[in-house]
């Protein structure tokens, strides 16, 4: 049983680190919080429902249209929402952030009037594939989750610090008018984060639809405030951090579930998440000078 | 210049956790307001006829709270499609004419009462139906029997709810009524003696349906291997079922409502777990099918509403309902479509639209032949009927033997 909660756990972990890599991604360069992020994370989940379900495409297609949809949106995000208010004389910090507000109840709001409400299943004959060790059970899924968040790591890790467009990114990060004198392209570098940022939570989108086989118009908002209480824990704007932290909230959850009382679930979570940035108030990973923040 | 100032502003703050707390707070709470905030987009119908006489045919205006956004407006979904349906078919009758006016009230008891009140406001209104969820009616239902006017639950089974006041109906079945008969029948069948519950923790129809639960599994002296909670709206419930499967139960008690059950249900099967569910009213909807699937196959529910039934009046209802909305009705809907009933019957009865003497004439109800069944209201304004045991069996609902 001990072995079942792990997989469950790491699972959970595991799609919860996804959801945080999109929020760190973007907010170390642009330094906001998209609080839309967990609505285009839903918007993916809806794009897998609907062209493996309806449209009957293979699963391999199902997860290209999902990045080429939430691209579309993170794209559209950053033109229309987030580039108007940059730099602009008197426009307040929050701005950013309230218009990020306003496109995830847009999106949402949409997506009800579009799929109806209530959960949809995700039929796709993969989600059924397992193995059987004894008496333990693991889906393909599963792994597959676990692998993609590693890859996911693993590959914005070496993107960032050995590409020229990741120093490109890193720079702009660092300092966007510095970055645009020295010859960076900072508007296609600010566009390409929020679209690979978007990317992401719509490969997320997917996996957690095979997952759990049930996504609604409400998913994101859960999700959303995880994977934003997970980048503060890991360290904001720290790749590995996300990933960390999205292990520990995954895992401590299905801990609390496993031997102590599952009502108490998201609460002691949470408390946990306060005591640890009580002992490290700059997360797992941060460090306390602002430029090293990757 | 400017922009220096602003990244650098942005950089001081990332530095500072202790600014950003503060601003996650303020994001929270923006979050929160903004939730509150979006769920205005309510129907009314407003006709210019207002409560009066005309032509010898009594024409009403009633009031619907119903749960029309957010996680569980599938719900409200179904009951109002009902109510409209079952207008049409009243008004095509032309013994009464009802005019209904819709209100949002999001699943939260506070935008509940909102409506509510802008329902009392209109002196038009004689009576209400609605809120969909036991939480929201609890807020709503004092305030309106206060006021006088009678209010009527189609979904709302949770003890306890007709004896709020004397202008307090529910054409619901308790959950004190339905649960039991289950759980009886599931026993007697397959003898089980132990038994695991789940239930969600932060909705009162699903808490009550719990104690319900509870309280029958002591009187009949089982053993309960674990008791397990989830949250409105959660996804992944790995792991609460892992730890059901490790205490090997002879039956699942789920009190759950069937968007939630219903993937409860597709991730215990693929678990392995394949004891049968009994579940409560919510969990009693083709949409269960609809979302699970084979891995409803062995939910164990009691009702008053069996769509598969072969009765005319029920196969008339499902057409109609699936010409109309484009999906099979469930319980919520047929629950509905019968309070209309049960309310222009009174209405008829009373021959006015004051609320005083409608009140009288609905308490009076009795015998009214709806598509569940006899339907009569007892003292306090609760359900009498009698229940179906049913079981989901090769992807569809069949009588429970």
């Amino acid at each position: 049983m001990l072995l079942e909660q792990l997989i469950n756990g790491i699972t959970l972990g595991s799609i919860y680190a996804i959801i945080a890599l999109g929020f760190t991604l973007v907010f170390g360069v642009l330094g906001i919080i998209n609080m839309a992020h967990g609505e285009i994370f839903m918007v993916g989940a809806f794009v897998g429902v609907t062209t493996t379900g309806v449209l009957g495409w293979p699963l391999w297609l199902a997860f290209i249209a999902a990045i080429v949809v939430t691209s579309i949106l993170g794209y559209l995000l950053e033109r229309i929402t987030l580039r108007p208010l940059r730099g602009k004389k008197g426009v307040s910090h929050l701005a950013p952030l309230i218009s990020t507000i306003g496109v995830s109840i847009l999106l949402e709001n949409l997506s009800h009037h579009i799929f109806g409400a209530g959960n949809k299943p995700f039929n796709t004959s993969f989600s059924e594939i397992r193995i059987n060790i004894g008496s333990i059970t693991i889906y393909l899924v599963q792994i597959v989750i676990f692998v993609i968040s590693i890859l996911l790591m693993i590959g914005l890790t070496i993107w960032l610090s050995k590409t020229k467009a990741g120093k490109a990114l890193r720079a702009t990060a660092d300092n966007l008018e510095t970055a645009s004198i020295l010859g960076v392209d900072t508007k296609r570098i600010i566009i390409l984060t929020v679209v690979i940022a978007s990317a992401i939570g719509g490969i997320a989108g997917v996996l957690v639809g095979m997952a759990f086989n049930s996504v609604s118009p409400q998913m994101g908002l859960s999700m959303g405030l995880k994977g934003l209480a997970i980048i503060i824990l890991g360290g904001m704007g720290n790749v590995k951090g996300a990933m960390v932290g999205g292990l520990i909230l995954g895992l401590s959850e299905t801990m609390l579930v496993a031997y102590g009382n599952s009502g108490y679930r998201d609460a002691i979570a949470f408390i946990m998440i306060i005591v640890i940035l009580l002992l490290r108030p700059q997360g797992i990973f941060g460090s306390k000078v602002s430029q090293e923040r990757r | 210049m400017k922009n220096i100032n602003l990244i650098g502003g942005l950089l001081k703050m990332k530095g500072i956790s202790r600014k950003i707390f503060s601003i996650l707070s303020v994001a929270m709470l923006l979050l929160l307001a903004a939730c509150g905030g979006n769920s205005t987009g309510s129907e009314t119908k407003d006709n210019n006829g207002t409560s009066s006489t005309t032509d010898g045919v009594v024409s009403a205006k009633f009031g619907v709270i119903s749960y029309l956004t957010g996680a569980g407006a599938a719900y409200g979904e179904a009951i109002t499609n009902g109510l409209k349906l079952a207008q049409k078919d009243i008004n095509a009758l032309g013994e009464v004419n009802i005019e209904l006016v819709i209100e949002d009230s999001a699943g939260k008891a506070d935008q509940a009462l909102n409506a509510a009140q802008k329902i009392m406001s209109d002196d038009s209104i004689t009576a209400i139906i609605g809120p969909t969820l036991s939480t929201e009616f609890f807020a709503v239902a004092p305030e309106v029997d206060l006021n006088g006017i009678p209010i009527m639950g189609t979904s709302t089974t949770v003890d306890g709810i007709p004896e709020i006041g004397d202008y307090v109906f529910r054409n619901a079945v308790p959950e004190s009524l339905a649960i039991p008969a289950a759980i009886k029948k599931a026993v007697e069948r397959t003898g089980a003696k132990k038994v695991a519950m789940i239930y969600g923790n932060d909705d009162a129809l699903t808490k009550g349906g719990f104690e319900v639960m509870e309280r029958t599994v002591k009187e009949m002296g089982l053993e309960i291997t674990t008791i397990e909670t989830y949250q409105d709206g959660q996804s992944d419930y790995n792991a609460q079922l892992t730890k059901i499967k490790g205490t090997n139960p002879d039956l699942i008690l789920a009190s759950a409502l069937y968007n939630e059950g219903a993937v409860i249900m597709d991730q215990a099967r693929k678990m392995g777990i394949d004891v049968p569910f009994v579940g409560g009213n919510g969990f009693n909807s083709p949409q269960a099918i609809a979302i699970a699937g084979d891995a409803a196959n062995g939910l164990i529910v009691a009702t008053p509403y069996f769509g598969e039934s072969e009765d005319a009046k029920i196969k008339k209802f499902n057409e109609d309902y699936e010409a109309e909305y484009g999906k099979k009705p469930d319980q919520f809907a047929a629950q509905a479509y019968d309070a209309l009933f049960i309310y222009a019957d009174a209405l008829k009865r009373a021959g006015s639209t004051d609320r005083e003497e409608f009140r009288e004439s609905l308490a009076a109800t009795k015998d009214l032949e709806g598509i569940l069944g006899k339907f009569s209201f007892d003292e306090v304004g609760d359900v009498i009927m009698d229940v179906t045991v049913l079981e989901i069996k090769d992807g569809k609902f069949v009588e429970f033997e």
